[in-house]
């Protein structure tokens, strides 16, 4: 430690510089080369593909070319099909995640704070959610119709099941130090809640979001594949009906895109919220 | 110095004493006693709702069918309606397809564990898949392999593939480069440091992602009922029921659904449990 510090600076600098652009040169170079190698699959995958559907071994009722998909989801996007789709889909997901907030912030924080409210709620909660979305979709459909309400309730349903369990886990998890802390100091309740009990279940907290917006996305497009007559993954269904597989792979193509948009979106909200828990170390 | 040692500690005669004023209370009556019941007030209340409900009108019972209903309807489908054979399909369907899933997940984990180049090639292109929800492959599953058997099993399999192959690979690839090195200095063969090293090192997150893949391919099951009608399944007979207003039906099958998944779930709970107790020895 010592021995490091009284070395002569400059004298370890100067010579640094260069390995450090080598460094980074051979940083770089790693990365074109996994980057190539990442691609040699997908490529070869296309390159199959196209050959199969040029020279017939598969027929396009099948197997659509991928130039005809790619011209398909560009038309999809200039005719503004795909944006109203999207756009009814993302709503949706957006309805059903903000309720699921609502209920399972709700409902965790009160299994999480009180023996007495777990010991009423817990059980009901456990039995709902050992029931998977997919097996309350027809008895909601009977209930309340195969309109918007049905869609948010499964998504809701789908996404709020790991919010309060991620609420929960993280009031319980609170190390009792820091609440006695707080309690020498003499917080009010108010600085309880803000300088304790927020920070201290956010790490968990957004464990759950994230589950949950994720939940919400898969179940949103299980639900519109199932009942639904608008949004994206009705639009495949309309087109595995009309036997136009190049507008069900395009869907494909945009639900996985989504998906990332959603998992990045979630990564990098994460950093940025978590930054501070980062700092101490 | 010794001290005189009483002959009986008065204490522990008093305790030991047998009186007949304290005669134990029956087992069921302490089982009773002991058990938590305020989770039960919830559902007792929604039944007593639901109850009154449709015994006083306040709803269509075309719609919502009067608890006593339900209740017939499910004891009906156990005893005479094709329960038993719904289930059996869904099963077996759901395990065929959890092998077949499984065994690619593990097989593709294991490459891509072993050998950075196959990681380098293939991880990429996999994650970019993975996120294609999974249910989004449904149309074009339907297209390629009809509405049938194998259609249902290849996308149980699907559902089964990604959480194996996943652990399988993050498990292998978590092996302590140590453990690999002592194999070597013993001499360890190809196969031995395999059977002896790296799978049992690596089992805790195959196991998880088996555990996974169990609740994901009986998820997929029920999907695959709903989407790709044909045939018997438990899926098959809730879609039917709903089709046929006879919510009985419907809410039977839900009731299967979740037990059944609870099943699974507790399944491989234990069976992880077994397979993993030798790992606590040595701690």
């Amino acid at each position: 430690m010592s021995l490091t510090e009284t070395l002569p600076v400059p004298a370890l600098a100067a010579p640094a510089a260069t390995p450090r652009l080598a460094q980074a040169l051979a940083g770089l170079r790693s990365r074109v080369w996994r980057g190539a190698l990442a691609l040699i699959l997908p490529l070869a995958v296309l390159a199959l593909w196209h050959a199969a559907t040029l020279n017939g071994w598969v027929a396009q009722q099948i197997l659509p070319a991928p130039a005809l998909v790619w011209t398909t989801l560009l038309d999809l996007w200039h005719s503004g099909e795909l944006w109203t789709n999207l756009a009814i889909s993302l709503t949706r997901v957006a309805w059903g995640f903000s309720a699921a907030l609502v209920i399972g912030l709700a409902l965790g924080v009160a299994m999480g704070l009180s023996k007495t409210a777990e010991a009423y709620l817990y059980p009901s909660f456990k039995a709902i959610s050992e029931v998977p979305v997919l097996g309350w979709i027809p008895l909601l459909i009977m209930l309340v119709g195969i309109g918007e309400a049905m869609k948010i309730l499964v998504i809701a349903k789908a996404a709020a099941v790991p919010i309060t369990i991620n609420t929960q886990q993280g009031i319980r998890n609170i190390p009792q130090p820091y609440l006695e802390v707080a309690r020498v100091y003499r917080f009010n309740p108010r600085q309880l809640w803000l300088k304790v009990i927020f920070p201290s279940t956010l790490p968990s907290l957004f464990n759950g979001f994230r589950y949950g917006l994720t939940n919400a996305w898969l179940s949103l497009v299980t639900v519109e594949l199932l009942a639904s007559s608008e949004g994206i993954g009705y639009q495949m269904v309309w087109g595995r009906q009309l036997f136009q597989l190049d507008v069900v792979m395009a869907c494909m193509l945009v639900i996985g895109l989504v998906g990332l948009a959603i998992d990045l979106f979630l990564q990098i909200t994460e950093t940025r919220l978590l930054r501070w828990r980062r700092a101490a170390f | 110095m010794t001290y005189p040692i009483p002959e009986t500690d008065p204490v522990l005669v008093r305790d030991e004493v047998p009186s007949d004023k304290h005669v134990q209370p029956p087992a069921l009556w302490r089982w009773l006693s002991q058990r938590d019941w305020r989770g039960f007030a919830l559902p007792l209340a929604v039944l007593a709702l639901w109850w009154a409900v449709t015994r006083f009108g306040l709803a269509n019972t075309q719609v919502l069918a009067p608890p006593e209903a339900v209740l017939v309807e499910g004891l009906h489908q156990i005893f005479n309606g094709g329960f038993v054979w719904d289930l059996l399909a869904s099963v077996s369907r759901d395990l065929a397809g959890f092998t077949l899933g499984g065994l690619a997940g593990f097989a593709l984990g294991t490459l891509l564990g072993t050998s950075r180049l196959a990681e380098l090639l293939v991880a990429p292109s996999f994650n970019a898949v993975k996120q294609i929800a999974l249910f989004a492959w449904i149309p074009m599953i339907s297209v390629w392999f009809g509405m049938g058997e194998p259609a249902k099993v290849v996308f149980i399999a699907l559902a089964a593939f990604y959480p194996v192959a996943i652990n399988t690979f993050e498990g292998i690839r978590s092996v302590n480069r140590d453990y690999a090195e002592v194999a070597r200095v013993y001499g360890f063969g190809r196969l031995q440091l395999w059977r002896r090293v790296i799978l049992p090192a690596a089992s805790p997150q195959i196991f998880t992602g088996l555990h996974l893949a169990l609740i994901y391919a009986w998820l997929a099951t029920i999907g695959a009922e709903y989407f790709l009608k044909s045939g018997y399944g438990v899926g098959n007979s809730m879609i039917d029921g709903r089709e046929h207003f006879n919510m009985g039906s419907v809410l039977f099958g839900l009731v299967v659904v979740g037990s059944i998944g609870a099943l699974l779930n507790q399944f491989a709970v234990r069976l992880e449990h077994r397979a993993l107790k030798w790992r606590n020895r040595a701690a």
